[in-house]
């Protein structure tokens, strides 16, 4: 005769021992559900755009999230969850909004607590909107259109700025920069992607610019991907602008810069706003062109040790330490935070934490969190200059690590 | 304003030209595979893309002007489009047309994501010691990269056309694509005209690899940004012939160059579209309809 398995194989005396303890826990406050929770794994959904054309600073976001993810899980989770470790669960929007949405419903089903992306606002715009359905807790990492966080949704963020105080801040950047070469600048050249980042950004710039006296004598809006900028630059010969203000992609960005020294357009700077090309890579490889372009963009706050120690890691592993990965690693300790202070995986109790956030991210150049309907308050782009062969913040002032070469040498 | 755009129309015939010369190229190796296979490569991009990498790490590793390597890249573009076909999708393809359409696209599929894991999807461009070197036209400057590509281009389209008319390996591809049962009659070896056949349609893509290595950036996607162009090319120039192509890519150039400056360069790129659906209605033969 076989015995019928036992669901507990100590003895009566020890059952009723472990049942007393788990009566007493769950009257100290410590319900049977919330350590059961405690135990699973915090899920994040990370959206990027991992094939297609924007794959590179999908894999640099992707990159930046999970090392932010490893640092934490290190740490020993999230603490107030009894250490829950924090699962990332990878999409991949292929740059198109609708999949990008698909995405988020695809994660929804797999149970994810969080998700952060996609990139490019256009996906964050239609992916966020998805979350919004499920009151999912979504936090955009480098998206710049500022109709994300305009929706009034609850559970969208935002850590990084958006394209209307970028596109004030560098207006202000470049009034001063232009000031204290006194003021040789008058005209402005914009040239900029199509989509919703270039076309919002550049008619933002362009009203910000004429309340510092710049004007905007010409606007050039290019399809993603342009194979030939030949025509563009002989345009900007003819217009002869004191400033050129690239709003591109990464492609783009390097093709049209090439391409201006190729038709030897001349001209005082290169001033771009979220320049997706203007990074530590485009300096190493392409100096003669780079030097002394000036790019507004997400940037490190280069005196932090955090932040050089995270850049000599990224560096290690053999990747460039491009805004994609403090942002993404940046938008991953504010979600963390958020379920630390929520004390579970409640998306309300997450939203509300997330809202009232007052994170200290050290290694960016933006002070304590503050949360205003979805969007960081105290955040800020600066203004990033290729000296010899290395990037200088040249502006704010009180972030600068070099003076800005203007016009350029 | 108009007065400005009209001024600046030489340069982007021009320019249009430079850019139509590499545009054939790419869609005769495409032309190519269809005037005789009579299927369309959709492996034809990520082959580009493939071309491209080679020139790139062939530069990058050993030094080598992508120019130079044009002598080798191409030779390696025809042994690899030779061996794929004719012990891959010549064997795999049964003989059915959609079976090859399936196995290019599943092709394609395998060696862009192949490429995102091994290159990663960052973009890759490269400065030559003259890239910024240029003839001084007075209204436009014309970049040393761009011109020796044209000329380039039109060389291997000259010497394609010559191979295709004037040597007897021309003569077996002609055969075939005309009627592919009398050539197997009269003892050409069918198989191994598909296979060279296809070996060359590569081998156009490894030079055009090269040629536009130094004017544009290459990831894993970079060859479906021209593959379309030639798409609509092969179309415009008449399926299968080797001048529709050269003169088909001019056409695109230019449109692209000219619809540019008068639309802007966002929607400059209409026009391509708009011939295409032209020649669609009004001559679906394309301009030199005839086969190879």
């Amino acid at each position: 005769m076989t015995k019928s398995p036992k669901l507990f194989a100590g003895s009566r005396r020890q059952f009723i021992g472990s049942a007393s303890a788990t009566f007493a826990l769950a009257s100290a406050g410590l319900s049977i559900p919330h350590i059961a929770k405690a135990a699973s794994a915090v899920k994040i959904g990370l959206i990027h755009p991992a094939t297609g054309w924007a794959a590179y600073p999908a894999a640099q976001l992707r990159y930046g999230a999970q090392l932010a993810i490893a640092d934490v899980n290190a740490a020993g989770g999230i603490k107030s969850m009894g250490g829950a470790p924090v699962e990332a669960i990878l999409g991949d929007s292929q740059a198109k909004p609708e999949i990008g949405a698909a995405e988020v419903e695809k994660m929804n089903e797999a149970g994810v607590n969080a998700i952060q992306g996609c990139y490019q606002s256009a996906v964050g715009l239609a992916a966020s909107a998805t979350a919004a359905k499920y009151n999912i807790p979504f936090s955009v990492d480098v998206g710049v259109s500022d109709k994300l966080v305009q929706r009034d949704l609850p559970n969208v963020f935002r850590m990084a700025d958006g394209y209307g105080r970028i596109a004030s801040d560098a207006s202000v950047n470049l009034a001063e920069i232009n000031k204290a070469a006194g003021s040789p600048a008058k005209t402005v050249a914009i040239v900029h992607e199509e989509s919703e980042f270039g076309t919002g950004t550049a008619k933002l710039v362009t009203e910000a610019l004429a309340k510092h006296g710049l004007t905007v004598i010409e606007t050039i809006k290019h399809a993603n991907p342009t194979r030939n900028f030949d025509n563009i630059a002989l345009r900007l010969k003819a217009a002869k602008p004191d400033i050129i203000m690239p709003i591109n992609y990464p492609g783009e960005y390097v093709l049209l810069a090439k391409t201006l020294r190729q038709q030897r357009v001349d001209f005082m700077a290169s001033y771009s706003v979220l320049g997706g090309g203007f990074n530590f890579k485009f300096v190493e490889e392409m100096p003669q062109i780079a030097e002394n372009m000036i790019d507004v963009n997400h940037w490190y706050d280069p005196s932090s040790a955090s932040g050089q120690a995270m850049r000599t890691r990224t560096e290690a592993d053999g990747k460039y330490f491009t805004f994609e990965v403090y942002c993404a690693y940046m938008s991953i300790l504010f979600l963390v935070d958020g379920f630390e202070r929520a004390g579970s995986t409640d998306n309300d109790a997450v939203n509300a934490a997330l809202a009232s956030s007052t994170l200290n991210v050290d290694f960016m150049p933006y002070g304590p969190t503050k949360m205003v309907n979805g969007q960081n308050m105290g955040s800020r782009a600066v203004a990033i200059q290729a000296q010899k062969g290395d990037v200088e913040v040249i502006a704010p002032a009180s972030y600068a690590s070099a003076s800005a070469i203007f016009p350029r040498s | 304003m108009f007065l400005e755009v009209l001024s600046l129309f030489p340069a982007g015939i021009i320019n249009g030209l430079m850019f139509g010369a590499i545009y054939a190229l790419v869609a005769l190796g495409l032309t190519l595979i269809y005037g005789v296979l009579h299927i369309i490569n959709f492996a034809h991009g990520a082959m580009l893309m493939l071309a491209m990498y080679m020139a790139y790490f062939l530069f990058k590793i050993l030094n080598i002007d992508p120019y130079v390597a044009i002598l080798i890249v191409t030779p390696a573009g025809f042994v690899f489009g030779y061996t794929i076909y004719r012990w891959g999708i010549g064997k795999l393809s049964g003989g059915r047309d959609q079976n090859i359409l399936l196995i290019t696209l599943g092709l394609s599929i395998i060696l862009e994501n192949s490429a995102l894991v091994f290159f990663t999807g960052d973009q890759q461009t490269i400065s030559l010691a003259y890239s910024y070197e240029a003839f001084d036209l007075g209204f436009l400057y014309l970049s040393y990269p761009k011109v020796i590509s044209f000329v380039a281009s039109l060389a291997i389209c000259l010497l394609l056309w010559m191979l295709m008319t004037l040597t007897d390996l021309g003569k077996a591809i002609r055969a075939v694509a005309k009627q592919r049962e009398g050539a197997r009659l009269v003892g050409i070896d069918v198989e191994h005209v598909f296979a060279v056949t296809f070996g060359i349609g590569v081998a156009c893509l490894g030079a055009a690899g090269c040629m536009l290595l130094p004017i544009f950036y290459v990831d894993p996607y970079t060859g479906n940004i021209f593959v379309i162009v030639a798409f609509t090319i092969v179309v415009l120039g008449g399926m299968g012939s080797i001048v529709g192509a050269l003169l088909g890519g001019f056409i695109i150039g230019i449109t692209e160059s000219v619809g540019g400056l008068i639309l802007g360069e966002s929607l400059g790129q209409v026009g391509i579209s708009l011939i295409f659906i032209l020649i669609l209605i009004f001559r679906p033969t394309g301009i030199f309809g005839s086969k190879v």
